[in-house]
């Protein structure tokens, strides 16, 4: 794709999205009859949900712990540190959560998507797929794209809920907010909105990050340093996507 | 591909642990969602309130500033037409007298209700399923104001006309 560098900034990016929307419908399209193949997407949600456990639930541990020791600073002043387990709670469901988990999911599963099929593409193993009448959309990218679908919304919740311990660990074992305040306050204040607003946010994410991490190997250049650039690529076109995307969703729940 | 056992047994755990996950989210958090709390040791009285401002259930019972329990239920009796409120105490203090005072106050400013028991005089102790008959409401702000301004307007009750006529060019 770096043949599109000299049209010019604007009808450069254009392209590239119109391509990665007309990858997106032919994605949908294979995506069905991949479901016939439930173990090529379990595979998948392994692949990028349960490997990426680890990093997520340590990431929401410490930033549930920031979020307990920053809330506390502030709310402290005020003398309402019980709203401790309200800003945390809120912080995390409807912002930080699914965010970070985007933003985590796209440097650990996207970039290893994307490596891994550059890498068939550049091993000629996708032509080799196709010459055996095998459509490598539907048996390589579509399982992978939707595998991450599954994966984000569930490492989501995961990280909601283990950065809520982090920051009632703070909260109150450290820093002597009232266990039944904490979560009594929080619970009076949360609504079920707050929880839907983040898991449909992470699946909207999910869809972007996988779809730019097959994309971009789907379609690297198919030598050494083109898979390198791929990999690049999905995690700037990542990040840079999922905080705008956020933005635009946030304005709109709001 | 790995071997399929430890395959199925990794994402099989990832998903259940994620739906437990958005579960514990969506069904705990929530104020309407239901409540999965075990039952701690403790005993419960009870007590009448004619307002209990915001106060919510897992608010903290105090006395003298030590947390002694929590507030474990909180209903409305339709006869009297008062909030009623279930208090779990920890085993441990059941020497608060009978005849003890329990007032909602708020935690700091902005901070959320609790309830703030005053010891009484007796020599008999609350037990399980006690009930407190001496209780003050929660402070609400706005009646705190109305009753301020109906304590100006009282007070220079022969002016009120000219403060009246001072206020009108104001707007």
């Amino acid at each position: 794709m770096s043949k599109v560098t000299h049209g010019g900034f604007l009808s450069s990016g254009i392209r590239k999205f119109g391509a990665g929307a007309i990858f997106l419908a032919q994605l949908l399209v294979q995506s069905v009859p991949a479901l016939a193949r439930p173990r090529l997407i379990v595979y998948q949600i392994y692949n990028a949900g349960a490997r990426s456990l680890i990093i997520i639930m340590l990431a929401g541990l410490f930033v549930g712990m920031v979020l307990g020791l920053q809330g506390y600073n502030l709310l402290q002043r005020f003398g309402s540190e019980d709203a401790l387990g309200t800003a945390a709670a809120l912080g995390l469901l409807r912002e930080l959560g699914p965010v970070i988990t985007a933003l985590l999911f796209a440097g650990r599963a996207g970039t290893s998507l994307t490596s891994e099929i550059g890498l068939m593409r550049a091993t000629d193993q996708l032509v080799a797929m196709e010459i055996m009448a095998v459509d490598p959309l539907r048996y390589v990218a579509a399982p992978r794209f939707l595998g991450g679908i599954v994966a984000m919304p569930l490492l989501s919740g995961i990280f909601n809920l283990v950065g809520l311990y982090g920051a009632q660990l703070v909260g109150v074992q450290f820093m002597g907010v009232d266990r039944g305040s904490f979560w009594s306050q929080m619970q009076g204040a949360v609504e079920l909105r707050d929880v839907t607003e983040g898991v449909i946010k992470s699946l909207v994410f999910g869809v972007t990050c996988s779809l730019i991490a097959v994309n971009e190997g789907y379609h690297a250049e198919p030598t050494a340093a083109g898979v390198g650039l791929a990999t690049t690529r999905t995690v700037v076109a990542s990040s840079v996507l999922t905080l705008l995307l956020d933005l635009i969703l946030t304005a709109a729940f709001l | 591909m790995q071997s399929n056992r430890t395959l199925e047994l990794g994402t099989g755990l990832f998903v259940l642990l994620g739906f437990a996950a958005l579960f514990f989210l969506s069904m705990q958090l929530p104020q309407s969602g239901l409540r999965l709390t075990g039952a701690k040791s403790g005993y419960h009285i009870n007590a009448e309130f004619d307002n209990i401002g915001d106060l919510k259930v897992g608010a903290p019972v105090t006395m003298s500033g030590v947390n002694m329990g929590e507030v474990d239920r909180i209903r409305f009796d339709q006869k009297t037409y008062k909030a009623v409120v279930g208090m779990r105490i920890d085993s441990q203090y059941n020497q608060i007298p009978d005849d003890s005072f329990a007032s909602i106050n708020t935690q700091g400013l902005l901070g959320g209700k609790y309830i703030g028991l005053s010891p009484g005089g007796s020599d008999t102790f609350l037990k399980d399923g006690s009930h407190i008959d001496q209780t003050q409401s929660a402070i609400v702000l706005e009646n705190l104001i109305n009753k301020l301004f109906a304590s100006f307007a009282s007070k220079p009750s022969d002016s009120q006309s000219q403060s009246t006529d001072k206020e009108e060019p104001k707007k």
